[in-house]
């Protein structure tokens, strides 16, 4: 069901405080996100005017890892609703004096704020702060957790394309052990009823994802011919302990996305990349300049996505929500 | 010190195979006897402890604590950490030496022996070093720090990287029957890794630590043991393989010996869901699978003891992301209560075999001459009330720190009095 366009109040099927994974929300969950992203879009001529629904809001930029597009994005998503921006990165923070990552949002918690959109290199930071803090906390990317924003604009992005995810076969390539891009559209995707295959060298793609319903395959050329979007997902280097394959050029050899692949594909396949992407490793440039590219499609759904995020996290609701506190204010061990 | 008579117990001693409602007898310290003809004929004594309701057994020993002094105060010291051991039932615990300096000389070793008796608490057995320095080059003094007082080697907190030197140490060991405490890790399998590397750490993108790692070395000091006829313990075994190659070293008639955590025996890897750092450990929290098969290994002896891994860290240091804060958690004040309520009140265990696994057979493996109430034994006694319920909170803990993550359960069983030669150290306010 599309939220009403008044822009009053957030939709009251949306409970939550904070946005921390897609994989705890529901598929009506991850609709009302998609279907709320498209009306900014549309009610701003694509995220290019102002809609200053959030005025008078504060939002903090906590970056503790770094990061150019991603916050540009949201920072550009929270002024286009009229909120007013503070970047704070780990660079020029007290974080380098010995303080902890909890004291630090604390004391900017103090100063009166509304959310914080947090970037952290620790799976489950955001999950410790919304534990800790008393306002909204974004995951703007949790290491190789999650990055909810991020699988919302993909999905989007070919949601726009397609109509619907029901049935659509997607194929999310590469680096899926450290990619929190792959975890959060795998859930997105299968919540709304889209076939996944995780595609890559055994090192980096465990056959145990099956177990959550999806397939996994080794094989590019085997996959291709049956998706209606890759995904291609950058090779974490940073994120890595050991070298999960003997070099860059096997690696572009067996999994990157050429001419030669994309001519085996379906006609209409879509190519999507979170980016910033190493070019000639996982995609090579006529392909990520195609016709079916939907990178820069990406671009602007991600302002759309964080303008609908930035709402249902700050925006005026017309019921109190209970007490403070998700699962993890109750958090406990699971005896079995 | 005069008598003490502890009234009409259920008594509990695997050692001596006593299981009944009794009474016992303690004169200067030491244990008169179990029985009520002898404590009549004695008239009347001059301290009674009714202990009707209650098991009464010989003190618990906790084999493998980290009391962190010196050198990390901030997170316990040889006072609280005894003390939180009395607090717990524990009438003697084993200190790790992973301590900062470490201990691996005499002088070390008397360092700790005289702090623990001027904390005047529960009795401290020392564990030192294997390898000087805990550097795994070369070998500590093993032969002066058993005349110091050592009781078992260890260099837990990592394991004994080098093969060779595992051998020797195991081998040299035999001429003083010590054995060697055995922290099983491959380091290279797990390094970074910060969780169990499972279905949980996949989601989570957390990098995790393989069962196998525990195993490979596992099956290294198995062999190395077989091979040198050296005593080996296996340290809070985690993984169902672990068990599996214990089970069968043993059938082999190998001299290996463990001990399970109750926390490996409560808790599973999805408590890692939690992101809260009091759920990182070394070795990690398991599957459930893995639970199981330790809960199994308790059942049939191939674990032979419960040790609690007692890790005490500052708050401070857990509330951070869960690569930065330590790995470790609070035992000692929960251990009983954990036992009790995962593996007797399940019906699991029976009580003699939990008094066995807590007190007989940690006391034989260290061979120290307690986990026991023969006749002349050193009167150290934990009462426990069996059915007891009670809520964990980590403010009325006597450890100087609150990495628990069962703060809030709900327990049953607790020790309501602790006994240190003939004198009662601990009472549970009720």
């Amino acid at each position: 069901m599309p939220p009403s366009a008044d822009w009053q109040s957030v939709p009251p099927q949306w409970t939550h405080r904070h946005l921390l994974d897609l994989e705890r929300l529901t598929p009506e969950e991850i609709r009302l996100l998609l279907d709320t992203a498209s009306l900014f879009k549309e009610a701003t001529d694509g995220c290019r005017r102002k809609l200053a629904i959030l005025a008078g809001s504060t939002v903090v930029n906590l970056f503790f890892e770094n990061s150019t597009r991603t916050r540009t994005s949201f920072g550009l998503a929270a002024r286009r609703l009229g909120a007013d921006v503070i970047d704070f990165t780990a660079a020029s923070s007290s974080l380098s004096k010995g303080e902890s990552f909890i004291d630090t949002a604390k004391n900017l918690e103090a100063m009166g704020i509304d959310a914080v959109v947090v970037r952290h290199a620790t799976p489950g930071t955001p999950h410790l702060l919304a534990k800790h803090l008393g306002v909204g906390v974004i995951n703007a990317g949790d290491g190789p957790h999650e990055h909810p924003t991020q699988g919302l604009l993909d999905i989007l992005s070919i949601r726009e394309r397609l109509g619907s995810l029901e049935g659509a076969t997607v194929g999310l390539v590469g680096d899926i052990a450290h990619s929190r891009t792959a975890r959060s559209n795998l859930w997105g995707l299968t919540k709304l009823g889209a076939k996944v295959i995780l595609c890559g060298p055994p090192t980096l793609v465990s056959d145990r994802w099956r177990e959550f319903g999806v397939e996994v395959s080794h094989d590019l050329d085997a996959i291709v011919p049956r998706c209606d979007a890759l995904n291609l997902l950058r090779i974490q280097f940073e994120r890595q302990n050991t070298r999960p394959f003997p070099s860059v050029q096997e690696y572009a050899h067996l999994y990157a996305m050429t001419i030669e692949r994309l001519r085996r594909a379906r006609a209409n396949l879509l190519i999507l990349a979170p980016g910033p992407i190493n070019r000639g490793v996982e995609v090579t440039a006529e392909v990520a300049d195609c016709s079916q590219s939907l990178i820069l499609d990406q671009v602007t759904n991600g302002l759309a996505v964080r303008m609908a995020v930035l709402w249902l996290i700050c925006g005026p609701r017309a019921a109190a929500l209970p007490a403070a506190g998700g699962p993890l204010h109750r958090s406990r061990g699971s005896i079995v | 010190m005069g008598t003490l008579l502890i009234r009409g117990g259920r008594v509990v001693d695997p050692s001596q195979g006593i299981d009944r409602v009794d009474d016992v007898l303690v004169r200067d310290g030491l244990v008169v006897s179990v029985g009520q003809s002898a404590a009549q004929t004695l008239g009347r004594a001059d301290e009674t402890i009714d202990a009707g309701g209650l098991v009464v057994c010989p003190g618990l020993v906790d084999m493998h604590v980290h009391l962190r002094e010196p050198g990390r105060e901030e997170d316990e010291t040889i006072e609280t950490g005894a003390r939180a051991a009395l607090a717990g039932g524990f009438t003697s615990v084993a200190c790790i030496p992973n301590t900062e300096p470490p201990i691996d000389t005499q002088a070390a070793v008397e360092f700790v022996h005289q702090k623990a008796a001027r904390a005047d608490a529960c009795n401290v057995f020392v564990v030192a070093c294997v390898s000087r320095g805990r550097e795994g080059k070369e070998l500590a003094e093993i032969g002066r720090l058993v005349e110091a007082g050592a009781v078992a080697f260890s260099d837990d907190g990592a394991p004994v990287a080098d093969a060779e030197l595992m051998r020797r140490a195991l081998e040299y060991c035999r001429m003083f029957d010590r054995p060697i405490l055995a922290h099983e890790e491959v380091l290279e399998l797990s390094r970074g890794g910060v969780m169990h590397e499972g279905l949980v750490s996949m989601v989570l993108g957390l990098p995790g630590m393989p069962a196998a790692a525990e195993e490979v070395m596992i099956g290294r000091d198995i062999a190395l043991a077989e091979a040198t006829g050296g005593r080996l313990h296996v340290m809070h075994v985690s993984t169902a393989g672990g068990v599996g190659l214990i089970r069968e070293a043993k059938r082999r008639g190998a001299r290996v010996t463990a001990e399970a955590c109750p926390h490996h025996f409560t808790l599973t890897d999805e408590s890692l869901r939690t992101f809260d750092a009091n759920h990182k450990m070394s070795p990690p929290l398991r599957t459930a699978a893995d639970v199981e098969a330790i809960i199994a290994g308790l059942v049939d002896g191939t674990l032979d003891c419960i040790a609690t891994d007692h890790a005490p860290h500052a708050r401070e240091k857990k509330m951070l992301e869960l690569d930065r804060a330590p790995f470790g958690i609070l035992g000692l004040e929960t251990a009983v209560g954990l036992a009790v309520t995962r593996l007797v009140a399940t019906g699991r265990i029976d009580w003699p075999r939990l008094v066995e696994a807590m007190s007989t057979l940690p006391a034989r493996i260290l061979g120290i001459a307690r986990g026991t109430l023969r006749p002349g034994a050193v009167a150290d006694i934990t009462l426990i009330d069996p059915g007891l319920s009670w809520r964990v909170d980590v403010a009325k803990f006597r450890s100087k720190s609150v990495n628990s993550p069962f703060d809030g359960w709900t327990l049953t069983g607790r020790a309501v009095a602790t006994i240190v030669g003939g004198r009662v150290k601990h009472r549970l306010d009720r």
